[in-house]
């Protein structure tokens, strides 16, 4: 029996009976970060990063079984050695390691090669098989290094307020969000911000992140303070009335489908940023063939391209249906547009 | 080309018009001078003649990037745009290296017509590999075609208007007809004396918008005039210093392309402009759009088709008369006039688009309903006191079409979209039954919301058999109403018809695969209406 296996309740290890990221209630669930895709309500226990623990607690429950591990210690579940290690997709999110005998698995959750300064340095992890994900796995995603995306942001807010309009940016309220404000802290400007980002900010000032103040906008938010600021909403508030506050404004969106013109055109967004907290392209295959992995299986976005790439040049890949979404990268035309006027944490996805 | 490349940034991403107003004002303003008659020339239908082919880009960028031809295609279908896809593909230099005006490329490109490929070859590699990515996207455009940036004509009269102070209409007239950006200049173009200076000149052509809710809110019936509704080209015929030339509404000479109106050079009276339609006729009866189709796209017409199926030019309107620009005169008085026109040239190429009597708005709309038996798709109301006006303008005329034809239909294939729709299915393919089998008829594109094409595309997404290529094949479950104007026999599909402007007319989510129509339907209608 190999390590894992891909059940329909998710990724399980029979030896050490757990699950990793599962999609229905378990006993024993290995978290890669707090996504909702990946962390799901109703299981007995999580395990996951320290840093991702007060995440969990937020967006489950106060009350959860939880219990976290730092980066590289192992903890041993029926002769099976688990460990976490960086993933640099969002705070707390991690690669999870699973050792049985001598054969090594990489789970990679989602994860980016480059440091945003908040989620950590991915490190390739040396395995037999990595289970990756492959999310933008098509050349034509290749991302620009982040100092040029905030630059170009940068001049977009300076732009809008030549021409005395507002800047609304619409970034994802757990990752996207952060990495704004921790990359924009040192541009001079206020932040504001919708309330599903404003509440886990509260939680990550806390734990001590090096995060700019935000104030929160409500019905009260002085009209004053929308000028010379940036205000971050989620993406679910595009097209609701909850925006008309903002007016006059210019609308940007923060999502690695913004590479592609058309995404960008029927979003009717003003500009479109093409910051991702996935990996691109390139990304995808210097992490696959760092971790050395003689069988590769790819989960989720274009996972049969690159499936089929890999194995062409001569790394064996399988294509894996999961039920990850990409909660923070998926097109926001699906989601319920009225519950962003609620200014409560929603329920994504 | 920097200029251009952030002009077309702004217009593509802005999504109102006063914004785009301002880019392009702001652009004529203070651009080179050698470049803006070329942003007008792309901008307007004018666009020069291709010199690279797709597939070469396409071999090139393959080469280039280092990538397998299925993983080119994949790409390709997820982008949408060919142009956009290689800007992405190609590995990206992070400097933008050349400092070349737009007029340069555009005039390199044309000269590559009669090079040899490998010149080609050199050339766009070179031109790839000193562009950055912006940059290279628009070069790529500036071969392959439209830009799909929602900047049309008019947007580009109104620009000019307000960078030139001229008023639209003057101006639109101004920078029709025939002239070559490479010699010529806007301020040139736009100078005072130009309406005169070119005997092909055509006048921009008055358009009419759809009537919604019936006539009754017009007023008298007796201040209207209401002509059938052809659906043949929109065209207008010159006739200045003994030459003939015909325009078609897209501002493209078509004057060699139907040599049955030649005999007009010589019957038409001197200064004489003439809108109308161009149609096919058989038997002295109006055919079927798909037939004028079969000529378009030819240089050569066929002995068998000038008999078979002749064109002529269905006159309604006159715009010159004896040398004079005559729109401002009342409608009645130019049809008086155009009626006498008609009648001195005395050709069969020329006919006159008979005026409907009616004396009441009830009488009118019984008369619509028989608008299919004479070959046309409805009735065009014009105001009889009103002058020929440009563009699109509310008021004084307006088209009324018959309701579609309907089918209910199911899919059987999906296909990714392009430009706002890219990476989404949005196109797809319908069939009728046919006993037990199911028979493909005709592809649609649009007609539904954003939100049901969301929920389509994620269907397609999970109950499509293939993984790669272009077209997904799926279960034939969903059922789609589709409305057509029109149906023509044709022997280039499976089904024996082809259909006028299909369109998706609501998801019938009510009715099951089972209850959609069949053949048979299609083919009885097709015996209806057959002309």
């Amino acid at each position: 029996m190999s390590v894992l296996q891909f059940t329909d309740k998710g990724i399980y290890c029979a030896a050490g009976d757990f699950y990793i990221d599962p999609w229905q209630p378990v006993e024993r669930a290995v978290i890669t970060h707090a996504h909702s895709d990946h962390a799901r309500w109703g299981n007995r226990h999580y395990l996951c990063h320290h840093d991702s623990v007060p995440l969990l607690r937020l967006r489950l429950g106060a009350d959860i079984s939880v219990q976290g591990l730092p980066y590289g210690e192992t903890i041993n579940y029926n002769g099976v050695t688990i460990s976490l290690h960086p993933a640099g997709h969002i705070i707390g999110s991690a690669q999870v390691r699973v050792q049985q005998g001598n054969e090594t698995w990489v789970v990679s959750g989602d994860y980016k090669v480059e440091n945003d300064g908040l989620s950590g340095q991915f490190e390739p992890v040396p395995c037999q098989v990595f289970i990756t994900e492959s999310t933008f796995g098509l050349p034509i995603y290749n991302w620009q290094p982040q100092a040029i995306i905030f630059s170009e942001i940068r001049e977009w807010i300076t732009e809008n307020q030549r021409a005395g309009k507002n800047s609304v940016l619409l970034a994802y309220s757990l990752g996207k969000a952060q990495r704004l404000l921790y990359n924009l802290k040192d541009a001079g400007i206020r932040f504001l911000a919708h309330g599903a980002i404003a509440i886990p900010h509260e939680v990550l000032l806390a734990q001590g992140y090096p995060l700019p103040p935000v104030q929160r906008i409500t019905p009260d938010t002085p009209k004053a303070d929308l000028k010379d600021s940036l205000i971050i909403a989620p993406p679910s508030a595009a097209g609701t009335p909850w925006m008309r506050r903002f007016n006059p404004y210019a609308l940007g969106i923060c999502s690695g489908w913004m590479q592609v013109r058309g995404h960008m055109r029927r979003r009717n967004a003003d500009a479109g940023f093409a910051l991702s907290d996935h990996a691109d392209w390139s990304g995808l295959l210097q992490s696959v063939k760092a971790t050395g992995a003689e069988k590769v299986f790819t989960t989720h976005g274009f996972s049969s391209a690159f499936a089929r790439y890999l194995t062409e040049n001569g790394i064996p890949a399988t294509e894996v249906k999961t039920e990850f979404g990409n909660e923070d990268e998926e097109s926001t035309i699906n989601e319920t547009g009225d519950a962003a006027n609620t200014e409560t944490p929603q329920q994504d996805s | 080309m920097q200029r251009f490349t952030q002009l077309v940034k702004i217009l593509s991403n802005s999504t109102k018009t006063n914004e785009k107003l301002e880019a392009l004002r702001h652009y004529f303003t203070t651009a080179d001078t050698l470049d803006k008659p070329w942003v007008l020339a792309l901008f307007s239908g004018r666009r020069p003649k291709r010199t690279v082919n797709s597939s070469q880009l396409k071999q090139w960028c393959i080469k280039t990037a280092n990538l397998p031809e299925w993983l080119f295609e994949e790409c390709y279908h997820t982008v949408g745009d060919l142009g956009e896809t290689i800007a992405l593909l190609l590995p990206d230099s992070g400097q933008q290296l050349s400092t070349h005006p737009l007029h340069y490329w555009l005039e390199q490109l044309m000269r590559l017509e009669k090079a040899p490929e490998a010149d080609k070859q050199q050339f766009i590699l070179q031109a790839w590999q000193e562009l950055d990515t912006g940059e290279r996207f628009v070069f790529n455009k500036l071969i392959t075609g439209g830009f799909r940036i929602g900047v049309s004509q008019q947007m580009m009269v109104n620009a000019l208007s307000l960078a030139y102070d001229i008023p639209p209409a003057t101006l639109s007239h101004m920078i029709s007809g025939n002239w070559d950006p490479r010699q010529t200049t806007l301020e040139t173009l736009l100078h005072a004396d130009n309406t005169n200076a070119d005997d092909s000149k055509p006048y921009p052509f008055y358009l009419a918008y759809a009537l919604e809710d019936g006539p009754t809110a017009l007023g008298q019936p007796e201040d209207w005039v209401a002509e059938w509704k052809w659906d043949g080209i929109r065209g207008q015929i010159i006739k200045r210093n003994g030459q003939l030339f015909v325009w078609s509404r897209g501002e493209e000479l078509i004057t060699e392309k139907f040599p049955e109106y030649a005999p007009l050079q010589d019957a038409l009276p001197e200064g004489t402009v003439i809108d109308g339609e161009i149609l096919t006729y058989a038997n002295d009866f109006p055919l079927p759009f798909q037939s004028l189709q079969t000529r378009i796209g030819r240089k050569n017409v066929t002995r068998k088709q000038l008999q078979e199926a002749p064109v002529a030019f269905l006159s309604y309107d006159l715009l010159e008369w004896q040398g004079q620009d005559i729109r401002d005169k009342p409608l009645q008085e130019r049809r008086q006039l155009l009626e006498q026109v008609v009648e001195f040239t005395n050709h069969p190429a020329l006919r006159l688009s008979p005026v409907i009597t009616f004396d009441s708005w009830e009488r009118l709309t019984e008369l619509r309903q028989q608008s299919r038996d004479q070959g046309s798709e409805g009735l065009m109301l014009k105001r009889r006191s009103a002058p020929y006006q440009v563009g699109r303008k509310r008021g004084d005329w307006w088209k009324w079409k018959i309701d579609p034809f309907t089918i209910d239909a199911v899919m059987i294939y999906a296909q990714k979209g392009h430009g706002r729709r890219a990476d989404l299915y949005t196109d797809y393919t319908f069939a009728v039954k046919d006993g037990d089998k199911l028979v493909p008829f005709t592809k649609a594109y649009s007609g539904l919301t954003d939100k049901e094409i969301n929920e389509v595309d994620n269907w397609v997404k999970r109950h499509s058999l293939e993984k790669f290529g272009p077209v997904r094949t799926v279960q034939p479950e969903l059922v789609f109403e589709i409305a057509f104007e029109g149906i023509a026999a044709s022997n280039r599909h499976k089904s024996g018809v082809a259909l006028r402007f299909p369109r998706i007319h609501r998801w019938r989510k009510d009715k099951t695969p089972e209850e959609i129509n069949t053949l048979l339907d299609l083919q009885q209608l097709l015996q209806q209406y057959k002309g």
